[in-house]
């Protein structure tokens, strides 16, 4: 057997689209549980075995049929500097040089959508059903139903989703939605020559992990490890690092990224007591008309009034 | 290669040395990642720059460019003193045992017989010492004996010598070493990954002779997971060597005559091929079977044994090769008018764009088919700084003829592993793009209806070509294709039995081992032959089971010759023909006849303890030393680059490869170490396919500008910041780029002086998606490697500043 | 000597009853510009703010007018405000008697304003619902930029971003309260609306409400 090559995505629950009935979440909106469970999947990134040949990048623009414009050199083999609304994944390079051994590593991460099973952008969206979650774990943006407020992005722990100057909606990867419901892998997944980007179940994934690791870790990367992180409940895109201990050296990508306490406490807190607070006074309002009554001006005010206008000049 | 591109997940240790697999062979790299994921092979990256392919590796030593000859001579010289060698294999299967002719000395840089006028060696003392009974002589313990010769040649290459020549830190050197060292178990392979890195030197050859030899003594030739494993630039570019399209060959590496060679037994008086050593089999003895049969597929019915089969009609050359260089010289003498341009872009392929832009000037035509837009088109315009051309001296008339893409026609592509993979067209071509073979079709039909109208010298080569295709203006690929592989003109009855026939007229010939020598068969490319045979075409197979589970996929498309996987595959058994590992077995001799996975390298009834494995060597066995056979010694040497920033240490007075070609003119337009002090190289980007891919929005997107990369060591010294504008200048041209300045390139210290490395990648030119740039050949040297003349494009002197960027 | 919180355009037209000019045509024009887009406002904000508000988006053609209209009727209502502010400013500073006033509250709520000091053209509640619109409109305005990301995504960090949307999301709370508060006390002072239509009230209501006002405009404190 060519072991590399996994088992194909879970084809027993292919069906041509996801709808409704597979969603776990819905932004702005309480849904009740879906009404059939797809097996979660995950993409997992090897970032040891990535040579950062970008042909994920360019599957990934041919897939979407997108196109990103010529930029230029500023130093760097980060082309496209970042990510956009015609981008959704990137290459990030970093020359580091390892303080123990002295030698010089080439850590190139490719950076896109994570897929948090707790995603903030879909946490932060205003707008109902713009943003998905899939029972399988995909995140998933509707963009029929984006509004371009762009609270996804401050809602997002890692900095993917970007706004469209050009239709004002917000994009990022898909996870390949649309191939992963008919049974197929993501296109970058496909394109990529050393399968250092492969996908399968989250379980799947997570045991192809621990053979890498352990792989890496007989090459004296003792701090190896697999990128699940916890705060955003785990991701559906995972990395393997040789480094585990120290996620930021890899383009800053977060030690411990979870969804921001301003954001929660903006979700949180803040929409319920503006709310209650709102008509609290509103409220109040009410009640001191009912009690006092109106406050009105009485003859006898006029009258004054009169005499006082009275003793000035007459206009 | 000698192995496949599947097979090199079979190994334990990867060296890419003199190339670059991950970013410039992304595709194939993947059996790397598979040999270190599923085998815990371990994969060693030895280059100027920590490349991509150092990015996961498990370890890396800086090297200086053009000075790999040196570092593996060291490891061979770490073998031999640490008796790290595979002794029953280097004793049974090479020539170290093997007395060489006395008079053969290696002094002061040179081999014996240097003709410095000539830039030239008389090889006569090259060669063995043969007995009375014509045989070679054989006695290791001889101390003239090719591996006495070996350890007293290597001894010189110390770790501290490697380091002061390499500029590779002496713990760096020794750690490959050492590991490398460890594959001389029977049990351990590594395999070789080369490519443009060691091949576009003055001395390529003798780079890749020199792995060759490490491998040998490694027991590592004919191995799963071992072998030399040349990574090819284009997804067809072994087949265009396999096809003959140098100018010195015909199609399967047989020669074109030189005109000293009038006469077809004159020709193949030098080609008998005698074995050297008792028993052997010396495959060359069928090349008259070959060459008949080639000139029969030329000329067929024209081709008779009463005027030996047409060999007249073969042209003769008057020099060694028109290799590019010579072509782009003989142009720039004005003494070559017309250039067909066939899928090339010279202008910036070859070196010294300044003399290639002179040379295409004084061109009267320049015909130029290509499926895209180059710049060898349009040289003449004018783009600025870019292409800075006065249009209006120029009176070359250019003639585009579009031709179609890899996808939108049918044929077969040779892969780097020699797999001959058939692929059917994916699309229609684009507005008026022809086929190359309609295009050929037409010119040589005109051609021929021209000479049968108004005659002209030496007319029967053109009218007499054997031109009978369905249409014959569109030969199609399968005819192309069974032509290849041959068929038989005339009914042979078998000599056993004459109520049977041996060879069925009008039949496809099965493979080479049917080919005659009487003109009875038609061959256009004897090592193709079976390819398309009368099981059908074999090269558009598509079974991918592999029973062995070792990656040999042997009923995937057809691999030549006759379908072999592993070259020299024989040696991966001992002497008694048992495999040296049996877990990787390749071929097992069962008493009786030879068995396993693969097609045997040599007669499947051979015995093993009689015929060497190495059947194409009239020896039998394979060479530590060449003999007279490369222009440049028996054994690989140290020479600089022409272009280098330290002397050669070994021998000060030597500048570059001693007998390599150069023209004149192109001397003084070398650089001084003095003047340019800095040490150039040239590569790919994996963004880029050549000057292809700049012409896709996307791969452009990708890698939008040309650049060059710095160390951080160099960026200071001259104030240079990364993403600013710098000027790069040899005695030869100037470019200017943005900078990448980077931890990835590191100055070296050599022979005590610190050398700084500049890189220059080459995908840019003056049209295309990219913004306008440059590439390496605007200051690239005008020499080639001294057997081939592949141009030295990696090792070159430069200078740097920074400027000031251009006013948007 | 002008008192400071007579106006131009203040003045006393004696007669049954007195009628007295609160508000020029132009104070009033500015001042229902500013409450239209404070409503507009409050609508698509609270349409953004909560799921359950949402469907507000409607009354302005969905969500993505909703989304870009928004900031825009901030502008206009940052720039008609601040015509107000410079009408209004000086009329609002603080006097000795606004501390009086505030002290005793209960009689404000009560409507016992005999036991009141006697006030000038606004009272302690009006200013302080004026200084907590100009000092909350600048909040607003500011975080509201920073979050305008079709213009200025790129002029702030995400973290930024985060606060600055929270610190909006808490002054729109909060002004729409003063907001509540504003519109409530007009109701609930009868005569008092048509300060705002008309530009008039009656002499009683000034009386009643502004006497310190009145005595001022009558004494001829009257601006040209």
């Amino acid at each position: 057997m060519v072991s590399f090559i996994l088992p194909p995505a879970p084809t027993t629950d292919v069906k041509t689209t996801y709808g409704q009935e597979d969603l776990i979440k819905r932004s702005a909106s309480n849904i009740s549980p879906p009404a059939r469970q797809l097996t979660p999947v995950a993409k997992l990134i090897d970032v040891s075995k990535c040579i950062g040949c970008k042909a994920c990048e360019v599957a990934c623009l041919e897939w979407n049929d997108m196109r990103t414009p010529v930029g230029v050199n500023t130093g760097v083999y980060d082309n496209p500097h970042d990510l956009t609304p015609d981008m959704f994944t990137t290459m990030r390079f970093t020359e580091w040089v390892n303080p123990e051994s002295k030698n010089l590593e080439w850590l190139i991460r490719k950076d896109g959508c994570m897929h948090c099973a707790d995603p903030g952008c879909l946490k932060a969206c205003p707008a109902p059903g713009a943003i998905v979650q899939y029972s399988n774990g995909i995140v998933d943006f509707d963009h029929d139903k984006c509004i371009g407020c762009g609270y996804c992005v401050k809602g997002c722990p890692f900095n993917i989703p970007r706004i469209s100057q050009v239709d004002n909606k917000a994009y990022k990867c898909t996870l390949c939605s649309d191939r992963v419901a008919v049974g197929q892998g993501p296109a970058c997944a496909k394109a990529c020559p050393t399968q250092a980007i492969v996908f399968g179940t989250k379980d799947e994934m997570k045991k192809h992990a621990e053979g890498r690791i352990k792989d890496l870790q007989s090459r004296g990367f003792k701090n190896a490890g697999l990128y699940d992180p916890p705060g955003v409940g785990g991701t559906h895109v995972m990395y393997v690092l040789h480094h585990n201990d120290q996620p930021q050296i890899y383009a800053n990508l977060p030690n411990n990224p979870r969804i921001s306490p301003v954001v929660e406490l903006w979700k949180g807190a803040t929409k319920y007591a503006g709310l209650a607070a709102m008509a609290a006074f509103a409220a109040i309002g009410v009640i001191h008309h009912l009690v006092t009554g109106p406050n009105k001006v009485s003859e006898e005010e006029e009258r004054k009034a009169e005499e006082l206008a009275g003793k000035g000049k007459t206009s | 290669m000698t192995n496949s591109w599947t097979d090199i997940k079979n190994t334990d240790l990867v060296i890419i040395m003199g190339g670059n697999a991950a970013e410039a062979h992304p595709c194939g790299f993947k059996w790397v990642t598979e040999a270190k994921a599923n085998r815990g092979a371990k994969l060693i990256v030895v280059d100027p720059r920590f490349t991509r392919s150092a990015a996961v590796a498990d370890f890396y030593a800086p090297i200086r460019q053009g000075t790999d000859i040196a570092f593996l001579l060291g490891v061979i010289n770490y073998c031999v003193q640490n008796d790290k060698v595979q002794w029953e294999y280097t004793r049974n299967f090479t020539n170290a045992s093997y007395i060489v002719k006395e008079g053969f000395d290696y002094n002061d840089g040179l081999f014996t017989g240097y003709d410095e006028a000539r830039r030239d060696y008389n090889r006569s003392t090259w060669d063995y010492e043969l007995g009375e009974d014509g045989f070679v002589k054989s006695d290791i313990d001889h101390p003239r004996s090719v591996w006495n010769l070996l350890k007293k040649h290597v001894s010189a290459y110390t770790p501290e010598m490697v380091e002061r020549i390499c500029g590779t830190p002496k713990d760096k050197f020794l750690k490959v070493a050492q590991m490398i060292s460890e594959c001389s178990t029977p049990t351990k392979t590594m395999t070789s990954m080369y490519a443009l890195g060691w091949t576009q030197h003055s001395k390529g050859s003798q780079n890749i002779r020199a792995m060759a030899m490490l491998q040998l003594i490694l027991g590592n030739i004919g191995v799963r997971g071992g072998g030399m494993n040349a990574l090819r630039g284009h997804s067809n570019i072994q087949g265009l060597t396999d096809i003959g399209l140098m100018s010195n060959l015909i199609p399967g590496y047989l020669n074109i005559p030189t005109e000293k060679e009038t006469t077809f037994d004159q020709y193949m008086s030098t080609r008998g091929f005698k074995p050297m050593r008792p028993n052997q089999m010396s495959y060359w003895q069928n090349y008259k079977k070959f060459f008949v049969s080639f000139l029969k597929s030329m000329w067929s019915d024209a081709a008779t044994p009463e005027n030996n089969f047409a060999f007249d009609y073969l042209p003769k050359l008057d020099v060694p090769a028109y290799d590019v260089l010579r072509v782009f010289e003989l142009m720039h003498e004005g003494k070559m008018n017309g250039y067909f341009c066939q899928g090339f872009n010279p202008l910036l392929s070859f070196p010294n764009r300044k003399k290639l832009t002179t040379a295409l000037s004084k061109l009267k035509f320049l015909v130029v088919m290509d499926p895209l837009q180059t710049e060898t088109a349009r040289f003449w315009e004018n783009h600025g700084e870019f292409n800075d051309v006065n249009s209006g001296s120029i009176q070359t008339e250019v003639i585009e003829l579009p031709t179609t893409c890899f996808a939108e026609d049918e044929g077969s592509l040779t892969n780097s592993g020699r797999w001959l993979q058939w692929h059917w067209a994916g699309g229609s071509p684009p507005g008026e793009n022809k086929h190359d073979t309609w295009i050929m079709a037409q010119i040589y039909l005109r051609l021929k209806k021209l000479y049968q109208q108004e005659g002209g010298a030496f007319a029967e080569p053109i009218l007499k070509l054997d031109w009978r295709y369905k249409d014959p203006g569109v030969p199609s690929p399968h005819e192309l294709a069974k032509e290849l592989n041959g068929s038989v003109l005339a009914d042979v009855p078998d000599p056993n039995d004459p109520t049977k026939m041996l060879l069925q007229k009008g039949k496809q010939v099965v493979s080479f081992a049917a080919l005659r020598d009487d003109g009875t068969t038609a061959c256009a490319c004897w090592i193709y032959s079976g390819c398309y045979n009368e099981a059908g075409n074999n090269m558009a197979r598509r079974d991918n089971s592999d029973p062995a589970d070792l990656g040999t996929f042997g009923k995937w498309s057809w691999s030549w010759p006759v379908n072999r996987r592993i070259l020299y595959n024989r040696a991966s058994a001992d002497l008694n023909g048992k495999p040296w590992d049996p877990t990787r077995k390749l071929l097992e001799w069962n008493g009786t006849t030879w068995t396993g996975d693969d097609v045997p390298d040599i007669g499947p009834t051979m015995k093993p303890t009689e015929v060497g494995p190495f059947i194409m060597n009239p020896e039998g066995s394979a060479r530590l030393f060449t003999r007279g056979m490369l222009r440049d010694g028996p054994f690989p040497a140290h020479y600089e680059p022409f272009e280098a920033p330290i002397a050669n240490v070994m021998a000060p007075k030597i500048r570059g490869n001693p007998v390599a070609r150069v023209f004149k003119g192109d001397m003084e337009q070398f650089g001084e170490a003095k003047d340019f002090p800095y040490a150039a190289t040239s590569y790919r980007l994996t963004e880029h396919f050549h000057f292809w891919t700049k012409h896709s929005q996307r791969n452009a997107a990708m890698q939008p500008e040309f650049f060059v990369e710095i160390s951080e060591q160099l960026a200071a010294e001259k104030n240079v910041k990364s993403g600013g504008w710098v000027r790069v200048w040899s005695k030869r041209g100037s470019v200017k780029a943005k900078a990448v300045v980077t931890k990835r390139i590191q100055p070296l210290t050599c022979d005590g002086k610190t050398v700084h490395i500049v890189g220059i990648p080459l995908h840019w030119g003056f049209i295309g998606e990219t913004k306008k740039g440059f590439g390496p050949n605007s200051l690239t040297p005008y020499v080639g490697d001294a057997n081939i003349e592949t141009p030295e494009y990696k090792a070159f002197l430069v200078d740097i500043e920074s400027i000031p960027g251009p006013v948007a | 000597m002008t008192a400071y919180d007579v106006e131009r355009g203040d003045g006393v037209h004696p007669g049954q009853p007195v009628k007295v000019d609160r508000y020029t045509a132009g104070a009033r024009v500015n001042h229902w510009i500013t409450a239209t887009c404070l409503v507009l406002l409050a609508l698509s904000g609270l349409a953004l703010f909560h799921p359950s508000l949402f469907f507000l988006t409607g009354l302005f053609g969905g969500g993505q007018t909703t989304r870009w209209i928004h900031p825009w009727i901030g502008v206009v209502l940052f720039f008609s405000f601040a015509g107000l502010f410079v009408r209004f400013w000086r009329a609002n500073l603080w006097a000795s008697e606004d501390g009086t006033w505030m002290a005793r509250l209960a009689d404000v709520l009560g409507g016992r304003e005999e036991r009141l000091p006697e006030i000038g053209k606004y009272n302690a509640g009006q200013k302080v619902v004026f200084w907590s619109m100009s000092v909350l409109i600048v909040i607003l305005i500011a975080s509201g930029i920073l979050i305008w990301d079709q213009y200025f995504a790129a002029y702030s960090t995400v973290e930024t971003k985060r606060f600055a949307v929270l610190i909006h999301a808490l002054g729109a709370v909060a002004i729409i309260c003063v907001w509540i508060v504003h519109v409530y006390a007009a109701i609930w002072v009868r005569g008092t609306i048509g300060a705002m239509t008309r530009g008039q009230v009656t002499g009683g209501w000034a009386w009643r409400h502004h006497r310190k006002w009145l005595r001022e405009l009558v004494g001829g404190g009257k601006k040209a």
